[in-house]
């Protein structure tokens, strides 16, 4: 799963708040090479624009899972496949 | 097989074709029954983006060993599709969403479960971008069926049938519209003048009721002129017609 796919994911579980089940925390070791805020010419600056497609469209995330922030509920990944099935209770 | 594969990819090209994509820039799309990834391969050919989904984990392996481009998810269209508003420019679907009407004892009933897909569908799509779904259905009760749920969740548009004329060849492709009421693609093979008899609008206006069948509406004076004169053929005896046929009466008569 690219981090450009999990920045549109949400939860569909149904009853959440307006807006809610997202983002999902993923839940294993982040890569740290960008600034934790973006610079403010950032469109210009070639080495981050560099950086950014990276963490975006080049690294995925194969093991782990993805935590919705309003209920805590967990989706599993494997091998870079998130499991997004839900039970017949929540659905 | 391979002839299996092949009309697979050119569904998948037609599908794409009937999105009606800008063609300058490479746009997101969501494959909903994504499978092995055969459609998304050709979505990547022509240079997109695309995010699979499908319920069937061995099919989501063949996928993943194939390498495609694609992101993957497991998961159950008829739960939701697990996005943000707005997020992609287009949804496909080769051959998957006639399985939303499948009754399984465990879940909701078809009707829920397609109007779940269809309304977080229809949240999930940018404005002005369309889903393409291609599919068999069974009959036209589970047209009508897929159809009205599709409105219900505020999808505008209709079906388009390629090859309406040949058995082997018919295809059906649901094509909707978010947000605008965009004219609906013409199928292809269609050689008929009358190209209207090949694609149902779906629109919330209400339409008078109009025979199919060609006949008059019975009763009416059309109807009495018709019936005299097919006694007269028979060489029965009939009163002649006069400005008095079929005349309203009084509410008395």
């Amino acid at each position: 799963m690219k981090l450009l796919t999990h920045n549109l994911l949400s939860s569909h579980v149904p009853g959440l708040r307006p807006g809610g089940g997202f983002p999902l925390r993923i839940e294993l070791g982040r890569p740290s090479e960008l600034p934790p805020e973006p610079l403010p010419n950032y469109e210009a600056d070639e080495e981050f624009l560099r950086r950014l497609h990276h963490v975006l469209l080049e690294v995925e995330v194969l093991e782990g899972s993805l935590q919705c922030p309003d209920s805590g509920r967990r989706f599993p990944i494997s091998k870079g496949v998130p499991n997004m099935l839900l039970t017949e209770d929540e659905a | 097989s391979s002839r299996v594969v092949e009309i697979q990819s050119q569904m998948s090209e037609r599908a794409v074709e009937l999105l009606g994509l800008p063609e300058d820039r490479p746009c997101l799309l969501l494959d909903v029954g994504c499978g092995s990834g055969l459609s998304g391969d050709y979505i990547s050919e022509e240079g997109h983006y695309w995010i699979g989904m499908d319920i069937s984990p061995a099919m989501l392996d063949v996928a993943v060993e194939r390498e495609v481009e694609g992101d993957l998810l497991l998961a159950d269209v008829g739960h939701g599709i697990p996005f943000r508003p707005g997020m992609f420019d287009g949804c496909i679907s080769i051959s998957a969403v006639q399985w939303l009407c499948n009754a399984d004892k465990k879940s909701h009933s078809p009707p829920k479960r397609l109007y779940r897909f269809f309304s977080t569908l229809y949240t999930a799509l940018a404005r002005g971008s369309r889903a393409v779904l291609q599919l068999y259905p069974e009959n036209s009760e589970q047209l009508e069926l897929i159809t009205s749920q599709a409105m219900r969740a505020g999808f505008t548009g209709g079906m388009v049938v390629d090859y309406p004329n040949s058995a082997k060849a018919k295809k059906f492709f649901l094509c909707l519209f978010v947000g605008t009421s965009g004219t609906l693609p013409k199928g292809l093979g269609t050689e008929c003048a009358n190209e209207e008899l090949h694609q149902a609008k779906f629109t919330n206006e209400r339409t008078r009721f109009r025979n199919v069948k060609g006949k008059s509406v019975k009763k009416s004076r059309d109807w009495i002129l018709e019936k005299k004169e097919r006694r007269r053929r028979q060489g029965k005896e009939v009163r002649p017609d006069t400005k008095y046929t079929g005349r309203k009466r009084r509410p008395h008569f």
